[in-house]
C-alpha cells in the first residue's frame, strides 16, 4: 500500500539517508531505527509530505504522494515530537479542534471516551498546561482511537508515557493491524504485537 | 470546508480571550503613539488637524504589525502548525481563518477606538466617520500582507525585525490611500469615494491572493 523507491534525504550539506526502499502491505509495522540523527524524523516528515526528499518516491497505492496532495493527508495522522495541542484548551478543546481538522465525524461523546480509554478520566476539561508531560502525551495520542485513517505515523510515540500508557498504545496499534492499517514508527524500544507482520529499517551504520 | 474556517477562527479566538494581555498590547500601543504627538507637537489646531490622518494610520500599520509575529508563530512552537498543513483540508483556508481572527483581535479594536483618540486632532466628525471607515477596510489589508511575511519569516533568529523590514514597503499604498481618505474628507465638497475604491480593489486582491501566498510560505518554512 504504501511502497517507497530510493529515498534520500539531505539536512543543508549532510546526506543523512540514501537509497532507502520498502514495500508495506496492509497490516504491517515498520519499525524505523537508526541512533540519534541517522535521520529517522526526517524520514517520518518526508513521508507525510512535510518534508521534499531528494530523491526517490513515495507511492501510496500507487499513485506519487506529492500528486495526491490533500488526499494523501486525509488518508494518514502524522504524530511528531511536538504533541500538536494548545496549552490554554481542555483536553476535550483540543480533540474537538482535531477531530474536525481531521475531518471525522466523532461527537462529543465519542471524543470523550476516547480521552477516558486513554486514562484521562477526570481530566478532560483542565487546560492542557497543568497536566504532566506523559499526560500531554495521551491527549495527543487520544487521536489514534477517533480517526479511521488508515496510515498511521508515529514519531516516538513512547517518551514520556509510563508502562500503563505503553501498553495501552500497543493494543491501540495491534488493533490498527489487525483492521489492515499500516503503521510507521520510529522507537528505541522493542513492540510486541499480537497481530500484525513487523517490518524493521536500521538507518545509518 | 467552512466548518474547517469556523473552527479555527473560534479556537484562536478562544485562545486569544484566555490570554488577554496579548490581545491589550496591540490596543494600547496604538492609543499611546497617537496619544503622544498632540503632546510633542503642541496644541496649535490647524497643525493637528493635518497631521492627525497620517499620525493615526501609521499607528494603526505598525500596532498591527505588532502582533503579527505571533500569528504562526505559536502554532509553530506547539507542534499543532505541522497539524494544520496535514490536514485535508486546503491550507489557505485554515490561513484565512487565522488571519480572520487576527484582524477581529487586533484590528477591529483599533477601528472602533479610532474616532475616539482623532478627537485629539480635532478632527471634524465627518473626517472621523471617515477614518473609521478607511481602517474598516484598510486594516484586514494589513493583516492579510502580513500573513505572508509572517509565514515567510517563521522560525528564524531575528524574525521579527526582518518582518517589519519585508512588509513595511508593502503596506505603503494602503497608507498613501487610507491617510489620504480622511485628508480628503476634511475638505469641504471634495470626494473621498476614489479611495474608498483603490482601498477596496486592494482589499479584494489582498483576499484572494494572499492566503495562496502565505500557504506556500508556510509549507517552505516548515521543511
Amino acid at each position: 500500500m504504501l511502497k517507497v523507491v530510493d529515498l534520500a534525504c539531505r539536512r543543508g550539506d549532510r546526506r543523512l539517508f540514501s537509497e532507502v526502499s520498502f514495500d508495506l502491505a496492509p497490516g504491517t509495522l515498520l519499525h524505523v531505527r537508526g541512533r540519534n540523527g541517522s535521520g529517522k524524523t526526517t524520514l517520518l516528515r518526508a513521508l507525510c509530505g512535510l518534508f521534499t526528499p531528494d530523491a526517490g518516491e513515495i507511492r501510496w497505492q500507487g499513485q506519487d504522494s506529492r500528486r495526491l496532495g490533500e488526499d494523501y493527508h486525509s488518508e494518514l495522522l502524522y504524530l511528531g515530537h511536538l504533541n500538536g495541542i494548545k496549552g490554554d484548551l481542555t483536553g476535550i478543546e483540543n480533540l474537538h479542534v482535531a477531530a474536525i481538522l481531521d475531518g471525522t465525524a466523532a461527537d462529543e461523546g465519542q471524543l470523550r471516551s476516547a480521552l477516558e480509554q486513554m486514562g484521562l478520566a477526570g481530566y478532560e476539561d483542565l487546560p492542557a498546561t497543568v497536566l504532566s508531560q506523559g499526560q500531554k502525551r495521551r491527549v495527543a495520542l487520544a487521536r489514534l482511537p477517533v480517526s479511521d485513517v488508515p496510515l498511521w505515523i508515529l514519531d516516538e510515540p513512547f517518551t514520556a508515557l509510563d508502562t500503563d500508557a505503553v501498553d495501552l498504545l500497543q493494543r491501540l496499534i495491534s488493533k490498527h493491524l489487525s483492521k489492515n492499517g499500516l503503521v510507521v514508527l520510529t522507537s528505541h524500544q522493542e513492540v510486541p504485537l499480537t497481530s500484525g507482520r513487523v517490518q524493521r529499517l536500521q538507518l545509518g551504520d | 470546508m467552512w466548518r474547517v474556517f469556523r473552527c479555527i477562527l473560534g479556537r484562536d479566538v478562544r485562545l486569544a480571550m484566555r490570554r488577554r494581555t496579548d490581545l491589550l498590547t496591540p490596543l494600547f500601543f496604538f492609543v499611546i503613539v497617537v496619544s503622544l504627538f498632540p503632546l510633542g507637537v503642541g496644541a496649535e489646531q490647524q497643525t493637528l488637524r493635518i497631521l492627525g490622518p497620517g499620525v493615526v494610520w501609521v499607528a494603526a500599520l505598525l500596532a498591527s504589525l505588532l502582533a503579527l509575529e505571533r500569528l504562526f508563530a505559536a502554532d509553530h512552537e506547539d507542534g499543532t502548525l505541522e497539524q494544520l498543513v496535514l490536514t485535508p483540508q486546503p491550507l489557505s483556508i485554515l490561513v484565512l481563518a487565522k488571519v480572520a481572527a487576527h484582524w477581529l483581535l487586533t484590528g477591529l479594536p483599533l477601528v472602533i477606538t479610532a474616532p475616539l483618540i482623532a478627537l485629539q486632532y480635532h478632527l471634524p466628525e465627518a473626517s472621523r466617520i471617515t477614518m473609521m471607515l478607511s481602517l474598516l477596510v484598510g486594516t484586514p489589508i494589513l493583516s492579510l500582507i502580513g500573513a505572508i511575511g509572517a509565514a515567510l519569516t517563521l522560525g528564524l533568529r531575528g524574525g521579527g525585525v526582518l518582518l517589519s523590514l519585508l512588509i513595511l514597503p508593502l503596506y505603503i499604498p494602503v497608507l498613501v490611500y487610507g491617510a489620504g481618505a480622511v485628508t480628503v474628507s476634511a475638505i469641504e465638497g471634495a470626494d473621498s469615494l476614489p479611495y474608498f475604491s483603490l482601498l477596496g480593489a486592494l482589499l479584494l486582491l489582498a483576499l484572494i491572493f494572499s492566503p495562496l501566498a502565505a500557504a506556500v510560505a508556510l509549507r517552505i518554512s516548515l521543511e
